[in-house]
């Protein structure tokens, strides 16, 4: 998809104002987290299982050439075929040419971020191949011609009654002509609806959670059933994945099952997971004639090595984004592009380049939140600091930011400078300030202001000129 | 298939790592892990005995919104007439074609008509059995292969599944291990499917509404030995 990254802050402006947005965003703050504390008590080694999934996650990281080469040996020799796509380019040409070769005309797809990245869809509507979302959330979208605003929970923005709205307006040509006003009804006319298309579809397109180079694997995670009704009824199966989501066994497996459900949703375990390996068997009753998996690189094996690898480990289970104070406020369109909230802010900056993704990894108040529930321990504020330091090197930073910070590290270094400005400040501020004891605006804090009231100091001088003096006291 | 995007992709990861192909001491600890994959932390619960395991596996799959009937090998055709007629619906089943399945007397239920094959978009009731279940989270594990079809699994409103006492593990290691025996380290069938609870979706609204896309419905038949 295109990004808009670059506009973070009009973006910002407009979520901020937008009524269905909050109220939705409301319900995510306390649903998700709430729900994945309990699921995190209910087992007594989370947290061994956590530090297991962080190791799991460097050794094959270190071993990653191995065990992508491991996997493919394994795929072939089950009959399944193995892609190599360097670049965003290349995955989306050898899907159009896997479609192509079996004259697909519809393409039913299981959630995949991957395939967002990509802007697979774009593409394959240009060549004539109609991409049909089957997830849910992710279907809600495609009708409405949004991008995913969560990866767990794509269409977490909207609310029951635009739902209903959007699903008048595209299902009343099927003969659904009445406004639906409960869930249920909304779900059980899109399964209806969908049905169908699951048994038309000549290809069924999914990501993969995992990919298990000891048997050659790939491994889902869904709850609706969706990419299992793509990777069993259509005659081809296509496994769209990055090559860091490849694992080496299934024991390694069991450990990031056990965290990523429970850090993601709150569940024990999700409804459905799934190990495909290869096409149907000759004596099997279903399931696809033909098994591909086009591993995708664009840009991560490069950042390997480096200090931003820690975010390879990311195993896309949107806890912190559930749990970040920016993401609770603004949503995921507000992040411009595939990946929202802290992840998205480590991730799109190498993706897109950091030119265009700027905004984001200042999008943070470091409270560190998304660190502490991250079931890979992956230290994100850390990594949004490093992106934060490589923007001033490269002068990305605003004129205005980078002269303040000048000023205030030439003050800093100099302690009895400081010290005077600040005692001078602290005078001005807390004599004007007397009266009401808070500012209701103040030169160059207009930011804080406009939100809030600023708080005036007391008497008694600065933080500073206070402990000396309690020091001097006996 | 490019074998220079291979390449690319492959010396691009040896490039960034700072090496080569991996050292021989690389390779042999991933090649060990491969063919004696380390277990990760122990799961308390995941370790029980069988009375009690079974147990916990019938806690968690209700939990997760399954129904569960514990029952004798001789009850189970008629505890599928029954639960059809509880729930008002047809006594017509889709019905996997396997060995134990057929080893039921079906023949004493003289007004379930039975079909079996693979799953069809028009089914309303599928019985199948399952490989193992999981007591840790209450899931039930499913192989694909002639006696069980991955349609059977999903197209269905209503899924019925058999499961065998002796066939409930403790955690997910044990499942994998089974596999191992009974396909051979390196063969895995077409899909295992691992089923905890009816399907759902939480994308309208972050509230569960069960029966997405799969069953709406999950019953299972936990049977004595």
């Amino acid at each position: 998809m295109q990004s808009t990254a670059h506009a973070f802050k009009d973006n910002v402006g407009t979520a901020l104002a937008d009524p269905n947005l909050q109220d939705s965003l409301a319900k995510l703050k306390v649903g998700f987290s709430e729900r994945r504390r309990q699921a995190a008590e209910r087992l007594p080694e989370f947290e061994a299982l956590r530090d297991r999934a962080r190791d799991i996650k460097n050794h094959t990281l270190a071993h990653l050439d191995f065990y992508l080469e491991e996997f493919e040996r394994k795929v072939t020799a089950l009959g399944g075929h193995v892609h190599w796509a360097p670049t965003a380019a290349d995955a989306r040409r050898i899907i159009a040419d896997l479609c192509r070769s079996v004259g697909a005309r519809t393409v039913a797809k299981s959630k995949s971020m991957v395939a967002e990245e990509i802007a697979l869809n774009e593409h394959l509507e240009a060549l004539g191949i109609a991409p049909i979302e089957t997830d849910l959330g992710e279907y809600i979208i495609q009708l409405r011609n949004e991008p995913p605003s969560h990866i767990i929970a794509p269409a977490v923005h909207l609310t029951k009654d635009q739902v209903a709205d959007t699903f008048l307006e595209h299902h009343r040509a099927l003969g659904f002509d009445k406004r639906l006003t409960e869930r249920n009804d909304l779900v059980a006319e899109a399964r209806y609806v969908l049905r169908q298309k699951f048994l038309d579809a000549d290809v069924g397109l999914t990501g993969a959670n995992f990919l298990v180079a000891e048997t050659g694997s790939s491994m889902l995670v869904t709850n609706e059933g969706n990419a299992d009704l793509s990777n069993t009824l259509p005659r081809m199966h296509i496994v769209l994945a990055s090559i860091e989501k490849v694992i080496p066994t299934l024991e390694d497996a069991a450990v990031l099952l056990r965290v990523l459900a429970r850090s993601a949703t709150g569940q024990e375990s999700s409804a459905y997971t799934t190990l495909n390996t290869g096409p149907k068997r000759p004596d099997d009753l279903d399931g696809p004639e033909q098994y591909h998996v086009v591993l995708l690189d664009n840009g991560r094996s490069g950042v390997l090595g480096t200090e931003m690898q820690d975010i390879l480990r990311c195993i896309r289970c949107g806890a912190c984004m559930n749990h970040c104070p920016v993401y609770g406020a603004v949503g995921g369109h507000a992040y411009g592009w595939v990946y929202p909230g802290p992840m998205g802010a480590v991730l799109t900056p190498q993706l897109v380049g950091v030119e265009e993704a700027s905004d984001l990894p200042n999008a943070s108040t470091f409270c560190g939140r998304c660190e502490s529930v991250c079931p890979v321990r992956i230290p994100l504020p850390k990594l949004m600091r490093h992106w934060r330091e490589r923007e001033f090197e490269r002068h990305l930073t605003p004129k205005a930011m980078r002269r303040g910070l000048a000023i205030w590290s030439f003050v800093a270094r100099r302690p009895g400078l400081y010290r005077r400005l600040t005692a001078v400040a602290n005078r001005v501020l807390s004599l004007f300030g007397r009266v009401e004891g808070r500012y209701r605006s103040l030169p160059l804090a207009g930011g804080w202001t406009r939100f809030r009231d600023f708080p005036a100091p007391p008497a008694g001088g600065t933080f500073h000129a206070q402990w000396q003096a309690g020091r001097k006291r006996p | 298939m490019s074998t220079a995007d291979r390449s690319q992709i492959l010396n691009g990861i040896r490039r960034s790592l700072r090496r080569g192909e991996l050292s021989a001491d690389g390779l042999q600890a991933a090649q060990d892990r491969l063919r004696q994959p380390p277990r990760g932390p122990i799961v308390a619960r995941a370790q029980l005995g069988q009375a009690d395991r079974v147990a916990l596996f019938c806690q968690w799959a209700e939990f997760n919104n399954a129904t569960i009937a514990r029952v004798g090998a001789a009850e189970v055709p008629s505890e599928v007439a029954a639960f059809l007629a509880r729930n008002n619906l047809p006594a017509s089943i889709a019905m996997a074609p396997s060995p134990q399945l057929d080893g039921y007397d079906w023949a004493g239920q003289k007004m379930l008509s039975i079909r079996r094959g693979r799953g069809e978009g028009s089914d309303q009731v599928s019985v199948t059995g399952a490989f193992a279940g999981i007591a840790e989270t209450g899931t039930l594990v499913m192989a694909s292969g002639p006696d069980h079809p991955v349609s059977l699994n999903l197209l269905p409103d209503t899924h019925i599944v058999v499961l065998r006492e002796a066939d409930i593990v403790g955690g997910y290691e044990d499942v994998w291990g089974r596999l191992r025996e009974r396909y051979g380290k390196d063969r895995m069938p077409r899909t295992v499917n691992t089923i905890t609870g009816p399907s759902r979706t939480g994308d309208i609204e972050q509230t569960i509404e069960l029966g997405a896309h799969g069953p709406r419905r999950m019953h299972i038949l936990v049977v004595r030995e």
